[in-house]
């Protein structure tokens, strides 16, 4: 038996928490974090006679994303069904979601492939709904407890068809919508606080075979890490089973990570008959072309583009644009220092972001965000520095005297006196006085000992405090 | 007591010929009278009458009054109002106090009217003779023996016993007209999206509609136009201009084309028929022209009513899950058992069968064959009205196919259900419809229902009125309530 090679095939929805202000229906607030049911509005209480409000933002939103994954329909006119069932963290007794009418379908987004080539995974739809509550099972003993802050918080939902054929690129895949997502900015991406989350359809197959296997629904895994891991034992669970000689049930499982293993939730027979119909309660959302085209202006470059362009255009080191790229503040600032270079290279800045910039974030505790220099800031640095009006060195002390200050580089440098000294005159009395000082130093030297050359060099800079040009010091002691 | 008119009264009002308080307590001392025996009225509402009184006294004598100042009314007790036990006529919210009011109610108690009680009704609004209500059910006063027709009874009693001159209803399938009908008032239910929806606890959203009772056009006119406008927490309330529909009252009814639809007419009994032959030839003594019209469809509506509407019910009643408000069992085993056990024991008979049939209409395998074809059907009424309305100003016809019946007339529920069969035609489609009173059959009152396009209140309510202007039979009153 085990001599078949087996075939995995697996298709991932992805939840993904919108980052609007208010709820998808009301004007609640949906800030993470906030003391249980303090975020409930009457409608997500289900108080009898609320009504449902479609938040527009969501809709942007969710246009959006459609573009970012180059979606081939946007839908014309988007509808709402509502999804019955029965949880105490659902007060309404059903969700608010779209069955018929997904505002996203058909999507594409390229991935690495096992093969290490790029793979193109098809996008089926995207679809916009309502998160439920949270339900408390380990708090009290006598009950449950329920918290509906999270109920009402908008979501979309994104289906891809079952085109991964590995945990690893599940997970690539799934990295690459957070990508997408985060820089959208229609997500925060936080996957502990549930922000993204996925459910993971697997099946097996014998190789080469067609028709697909039985699925079973891994539910609710949160980490990238989690989804390696629950699919990789979900696939070697259901080769176990076949191999064994019974069949893989369709059903809905749970991952738990504590215990290493997923186990089954609830089989197809008694999952839930959800009696989808259209929600008379809202309208149809009708979308004209134009408003489609509005949102094309917040399509961000997104970082795959963004790598080819550092490292062909401006010739940034492969690594480093990759780390530029994948960071989003990091990024917007490295462009929006790069627009602003009059004389110094994106290279420049790059290795300054990179070293001197990113070292000083970490001493200081803060991140990119924190926006402690401004991009004009830096470039105006940069400038000085290729234009050779400072020294490296002191561009590290521009740079932390830059630091949460409105001057710019040049004012700075002017103020402080830390003009790289060029001035030949000045520089040549300095060096005159030295050797007028140091005698047998000046004599070894013309001996020949270069070790003594150094020690000039680096008492003109002491006495420059680093300001002195290094390489004019040189032609002026050689000349001597 | 003779019948007044809001603008006489409210003129009373203006000239202090008589207070706010005394207007109120008139209509009190009648309730006291009457209203236990006929069972219309479910909730106490006299703290917030009280103050109500106050404010409205103040406006008035401060020349800040509009029309509805210190006019008493009763709500039919499935809009929400603040603080005030809100039942639906249910076991299920028999202790459910709503946190807010509904829009209709905050925009009535912004023109200043005056909240006497909360009416009985079927519960959840699911009835047509008032017998569904947990709290009982309603007597019509034009006879003690029969029903006052549903669910809305509990307001169309209040008004046709002259225990408040006003009183909102909600109509779904024919819950103003039927009962209006039934007990000789006037009520109205305006075109699906004028009247909000918000705070007025869902029964079928594609369908229910808030409207009026009064005893005339004039009256129901008023009180609508107060009670209409758009909403933005309503996402299918209609997006147009507030409209005073007392304005075009008085217009000339001459060359007005009226719709009759035969088939309807024929299926009557010969009284009834006769009365509403009747009704409608003085329409065109009015100088009214009668067009035959027919609408293809129509006979299929009560089936496609019976799909559609269950099926938002079954979704809309879900909510109550005995965990956050309303009916909870005792000592529930486990989750399941509190959600059969809670639902089992709050809802009646009636509300259970239309959430089975409505939950099983949705079902994997009947969607298409229910649900999907009776939307198909409703669309096609839409169109046979559409269609009618090209030849047509308004179209006239029975409300119902009978007078008042005996209590316990109707055990088997479609017999019920056929109750509506001329009501429920122009629900699906939307439009804006009345019932009024044009005579009495074997001693009990007959209705006219007319039946106008999309947004054309106005229109229905001027034909009623010239209508009432020649006739006296909206003025008619129930022996034992003169006094």
């Amino acid at each position: 038996m085990s001599d078949i090679q087996w075939e995995t095939v697996i298709g991932l929805e992805i939840h993904t928490q919108l980052k609007t202000k208010s709820k998808l229906f009301a004007g609640t607030d949906t800030t993470y974090g906030a003391s249980p049911n303090s975020q409930v509005s009457l409608l997500e209480a289900a108080v009898p006679g609320t009504l449902p409000v479609f938040n527009e933002k969501v809709l942007r939103y969710a246009i959006r994303f459609g573009l970012a994954v180059g979606a081939k329909v946007i839908a014309k006119e988007s509808r709402f069904d509502r999804k019955n069932y029965f949880y105490p963290d659902s007060p309404k007794g059903y969700q608010i979601t779209q069955l018929n009418h997904p505002i996203v379908e058909h999507g594409l987004l390229a991935i690495q492939g096992d093969d290490g080539k790029q793979k193109k995974i098809r996008i089926n739809r995207a679809h916009i709904e309502e998160d439920a509550g949270k339900s408390v099972h380990d708090k009290y003993a006598e009950f449950s407890g329920i918290d509906l802050n999270r109920c009402g918080t908008p979501l979309i939902e994104i289906v891809s068809e079952p085109d991964l054929s590995s945990a690893k690129e599940a997970v690539a895949y799934m990295k690459e919508i957070h990508t997408i997502v985060t820089h959208l900015g229609i997500c925060d991406g936080n996957m502990q606080e549930g922000s993204f989350r996925c459910d993971a359809n697997v099946s097996i197959r014998p190789k080469g075979q067609q028709k697909l296997g039985t699925r079973t629904e891994l539910k609710n895994i949160n980490s990238f890490r989690f989804v390696e891991k629950a699919i990789n034992l979900e696939v070697k669970r259901q080769i176990k089973v076949i191999e064994s000689g019974q069949k893989v049930v369709q059903e809905t499982r749970l991952y738990d990570a504590d215990k290493h293993e997923t186990r089954s939730m609830r089989s197809k027979e008694e999952a839930n008959d959800y009696r989808y119909f259209p929600d008379p309660d809202l309208l149809p959302v009708h979308i004209d072309q134009a408003y489609i085209d509005n949102e094309k202006q917040f399509i961000p470059e997104f970082p795959a583009a963004k790598i080819q362009r550092y490292v062909e255009d401006l010739g940034i080191k492969t690594d480093d644009a990759n780390t530029i790229a994948n960071g989003k503040e990091l990024s917007l600032f490295f462009d929006d220092t790069v627009a602003l270079l009059k004389q110094a290279k994106a290279i420049s800045v790059a290795n300054m972001l990179l070293g001197e910039y990113s070292a000083l974030l970490k001493a200081k505790d803060t991140g990119f965000e924190s926006q402690p220099i401004k991009a004009s800031q830096l470039s105006g640095l940069l400038d000085e520095l290729a234009l050779g009006n400072i020294s490296h060195k002191i561009s590290k002390v521009v740079l932390e005297k830059l630091w949460n200050s409105d001057l710019t580089a040049t004012t700075i440098i002017k103020q402080e006196g830390l003009a790289q000294v060029s001035d030949s005159s000045e520089l040549e009395a300095i060096v005159k006085d030295l050797i007028s000082k140091n005698q047998s130093q000046f004599q070894e030297y013309k001996e020949g000992n270069m070790k003594m050359f150094n020690f000039f060099v680096g008492q003109v800079m002491k006495g420059t405090k680093g300001r002195a040009n290094p390489a004019q010091v040189k032609s002026i002691l050689e000349k001597l | 007591m003779e019948f007044k008119g809001i603008k006489q009264t409210a003129k009373a009002l203006a000239n202090k010929d008589i207070s706010v308080q005394e207007l109120h307590d008139m209509y009190l001392q009648r309730q006291k009278k009457h209203a236990g025996d006929l069972n219309c009225f479910i909730n106490d509402t006299s703290a917030l009458a009280k103050n109500q009184i106050q404010v409205a006294q103040k406006r008035i004598n401060d020349n800040q009054s509009s029309l509805l100042t210190g006019i008493p009314l009763v709500h039919k007790d499935l809009f929400c109002t603040q603080d005030i036990h809100t039942t639906c006529g249910s076991r299920m919210l028999e202790n459910f106090v709503a946190p807010y009011d509904a829009t209709i109610v905050k925009n009535l108690n912004n023109a200043g009217t005056v909240t006497m009680a909360k009416a009985n009704m079927d519960e959840f609004a699911m009835g047509s003779s008032n017998e569904n209500s947990y709290f009982g059910a309603v007597k019509n006063p034009w006879n003690h023996s029969r029903v006052p027709g549903g669910s809305s009874g509990g307001s169309a009693v209040a008004v046709a016993a002259g225990l408040v001159p006003i009183a909102t209803g909600s109509d779904t399938g024919g819950s103003i007209r039927q009962p209006a009908a039934l007990c000789g008032v006037t009520g109205i239910k305006p075109t699906y999206g004028r009247a909000s929806r918000y705070g007025m606890v869902a029964f079928a959203s594609s369908l229910d509609q808030a409207g009026v009772f009064a005893r005339s056009a004039q009256d129901c006119a008023y009180v609508l136009s107060d009670m209409c406008e758009f909403d933005n927490k309503d996402s299918t309330s209609a997006q147009v201009e507030k409209e005073d529909f007392s304005v075009s009252l008085g217009q000339s009814i001459k060359g007005l084309k009226v719709g009759v639809i035969p088939e309807w007419m024929d299926s009557l009994p010969e009284s009834i028929k006769l009365t509403t032959e009747k009704s409608i030839q003085k329409l065109v003594d009015l100088g009214a022209e009668l067009i035959e019209i027919n609408l293809p469809t129509a006979h299929l509506a009560v089936s496609a009513y019976y799909v559609i509407a269950p099926a938002e019910c079954s979704s809309n009643l879900s909510r109550f899950d005995g965990i956050r408000y309303g009916h909870k069992c005792e000592n529930p085993l486990d989750l399941n058992d509190l959600y059969v056990r809670s639902r089992t024991e709050g809802f009646g008979e009636e509300v259970k069968r239309r959430i089975m049939v409505g939950t099983w209409a949705l079902s994997a395998g009947f969607y298409d064959a229910y649900y999907r074809k009776a939307q198909k059907i409703r669309r096609l009424i839409s169109e046979d009205f559409a269609n009618a309305f090209d030849k047509v100003d308004i179209i006239a016809g029975p409300v119902a196919p009978e007078v008042a019946f005996e209590f316990n007339a109707k055990k088997d529920p479609v017999s019920m259900y056929k109750e509506d069969i001329y009501t429920i035609p122009s629900s699906l489609a939307g439009l804006p419809c009345l019932s009024m009173p044009i005579g009495l059959v074997d001693d009990l009152p007959v209705g006219l229902q007319l039946i106008g396009n999309k947004l054309q209140e106005a229109k229905i309510l001027n034909v009623a009125h010239q209508y009432q202007q020649d006739t006296t039979f909206h003025k008619l009153v129930a022996e034992g309530y003169h006094e």
